[in-house]
């Protein structure tokens, strides 16, 4: 109990305190005004947008892949296992700069893809692609232990009691699956918006248009504005723990017949 | 006749898990599938489902020939060993879920599930989850929700397995009853042959894949097919005599065997309730040593060592024993009352029974 305390305060708390503490001396008008300013607003619009999309994303194709992974044998699957790590893995920095690479006017797919309209680097959709990229494994893993304790019986039972497959996965199975998904979802989702490394490489980071709110904060700390800094983290953070508020009671609430 | 395989068998990949097997279910009977585990009874029960299809052969029910039909068709009632319910479904619901799939009228669902919670002693606990409910009730969920839609039979996949000895004394009882209130077609499996015994309106034994005897528990007991069967269901004394000058002899043991070749080897069983034993030596023919007295409730089993080293096992009440003064280690006399020569099985016993032949089942001792 000592330990965890002094663990958690010594790396989360006082950081945060420390944090709401500074802020505290801006006046509220101040903190407001420097918290909305126009660039500002669209850095947020295109973080929570983006993470959004992506973790939306991520929930839909990593719940495939789970789903696969899990139900299906095929040669290199062990393979595919691990290369779902990857992204937990790999500097994101170093991810952000092979995205950039790859979806670059004259990169590997940016080749083909840019004469069809498709421009992946220096564009929101770049950093749709990147939050993609870093969030998949959340849903995945988060996914995974429950589709393997499913039971094949539960599935047949439905079977014998007169459900065709798709009104067994809708009613049974999806309803099992759903609080996994919501968590793995928020994961990403909360992973995403703090996301700063593999997006500058690959975003271009032009104001108004293609700037991160994490790195609009580097851009005011290297201007020595600190109050800006400040309040514009202090927006993140309040984000941040109300998704882990909500991430908690989904947990709470899968657990009412998820147990057991 | 309600349900009927004709020449069953099957495989998978290359291996045989049920060999043409054939045998029919009355309308209202409850049929027990035995045999020890890998013996193929759980497939073929998941054939009649619609869960397996057969390699080869037919299955009907109710005179229709159901091969081709699916699953979801074939208006079977099944139960898991592990039942299978709905965690994210309430009783109520998890019952229901049948009904709702066939689209019955809401009014029919509500009276249909009030009706089985009734039957099945589960009211106070419709608004439960799974999780929340003990192994015995969540049998009985599983039981109800499988009922639920009036299938015309209810197969169940070791329903007693995964519950406490006490708890499966009592589900084994109020199966029968219920069986005998609804008189449903009812086939189960199990490996435990004293729940087949005491359950079943007939037994069906299976060995590797083959049916070994179909038969009444009186029927199995009293007139085992081969030895497999002998030595499955009950106690049974088995010896390998040879033929010689009209008489099998093993040791100083004989039985008359008449018409028999000199050289011949018979297997011959009886069961441990045909072994007489007396305290008095010069009472019956043959002497051993009391080697070990088991007590098994009102009866006792007797393991008797003869001078060759034979061992055979007996029994006697507890009065007999007694009145007699027998103990460990003294010396008896007994004689083998009657005895059956027994067939050999169709396939020899597989290894891993073997071991459990050491210790064997006590069924026998209550019947």
């Amino acid at each position: 109990m000592g330990f965890t305390l002094f663990y958690l305060s010594a790396i989360v708390l006082i950081p945060i305190g420390a944090l709401i503490l500074k802020t505290l001396g801006i006046p509220w008008s101040e903190f407001w005004r420097l918290a909305t300013t126009e660039r500002a607003l669209a850095a947020y619009k295109l973080t929570f947008g983006a993470s959004l999309i992506a973790a939306l994303a991520n929930a839909t194709f990593g719940t495939l892949l789970a789903w696969v992974l899990t139900r299906y044998d095929f040669p290199g699957r062990r393979l595919v296992d691990a290369l779902v790590d990857f992204p937990f893995a790999l500097p994101t920095a170093v991810a952000g700069l092979t995205l950039a690479n790859l979806f670059a006017v004259n990169g590997w797919l940016g080749k083909y893809l840019v004469p069809l309209g498709i421009k992946g680097a220096y564009t929101p959709l770049g950093v749709v692609i990147a939050l993609t990229f870093v969030g998949m494994p959340f849903v995945v893993r988060t996914l995974q232990p429950v589709l393997e304790n499913f039971e094949r019986e539960v599935e047949e039972a439905s079977a014998t009691l007169g459900a065709g497959r798709m009104r067994t996965f809708i009613s049974v199975i999806a309803p099992s699956l759903l609080p996994s998904i919501i968590t793995g979802f928020a994961l990403a989702f909360a992973r995403a918006i703090g996301e700063y490394g593999s997006i500058v490489f690959i975003s271009g980071n032009q104001p108004f248009k293609t700037e991160i709110a994490p790195y609009l904060i580097v851009m005011r700390l290297e201007e020595y504005n600190y109050a800006g800094a400040m309040t514009m983290a202090v927006v993140l953070l309040v984000f941040s723990f109300v998704l882990l508020a909500v991430i908690n009671l989904i947990e709470q609430w899968a657990s009412k017949f998820t147990k057991g | 006749m309600s349900i009927e395989l004709k020449n069953i068998s099957k495989k998978f990949g290359e291996v045989a898990a049920v060999n043409n097997v054939n045998f029919s279910v009355n309308d209202g009977e409850l049929v027990g599938l035995l045999g020890p585990s890998g013996g193929g009874k759980t497939t073929v029960l998941r054939m009649i489902a619609g869960l397996e299809l057969p390699t080869e052969g037919d299955i009907f029910i109710r005179g229709e020939r159901v091969n081709d039909l699916s699953v979801q068709k074939r208006n079977i009632g099944f139960v898991f060993q592990s039942y299978a319910l709905f965690k994210s479904m309430s009783v109520a619901k998890n019952i229901a879920f049948g009904l709702t799939i066939k689209k019955w009228k809401k009014a029919d669902i509500e009276a249909r599930v009030a009706e089985l919670i009734q039957l099945f002693g589960l009211s106070g606990l419709e608004k439960r989850f799974p999780h929340q409910l003990s192994g015995g009730q969540r049998q009985r969920v599983a039981i109800a929700r499988a009922l639920a839609p009036k299938p015309s039979v209810l197969l169940l996949d070791e329903p007693f397995g995964a519950v406490d000895a006490k708890i499966r004394q009592e589900l084994r009882e109020w199966l029968v009853t219920l069986h005998h209130e609804l008189n449903v077609t009812t086939i189960f499996v199990t490996h435990d042959q004293e729940e087949a015994m005491e359950v079943s309106n007939r037994i069906v034994i299976f060995s590797k894949g083959n049916l070994e005897q179909i038969g009444t528990p009186r029927e199995v007991y009293e007139q085992p097919a081969n030895e497999f069967v002998a030595r499955f269901v009950g106690v049974m004394n088995v010896l390998e005599a040879t033929v010689g000058g009209g008489v099998a002899r093993i040791n100083e043991i004989e039985f008359p065997a008449t018409g028999q070749e000199d050289g011949a080897r018979l297997r011959i069983g009886f069961r441990p309730y045909a072994v007489q034993v007396s305290n008095d030596l010069s009472l019956l023919p043959y002497r051993a040593v009391l080697r070990h007295t088991f007590f098994l409730g009102i009866l006792l089993r007797l393991e008797m060592e003869l001078p060759s080293g034979l061992i055979i096992r007996s029994r006697m009440t507890k009065e007999d024993y007694a009145q007699q003064g027998l103990e460990d280690g003294r010396e008896v006399s007994f004689q083998i009352k009657n005895y059956r020569v027994l067939a050999s099985d169709s396939a020899t016993l597989a290894p891993e029974l073997e071991s459990k032949y050491q210790q064997p089942p006590t069924m026998g001792e209550n019947i």
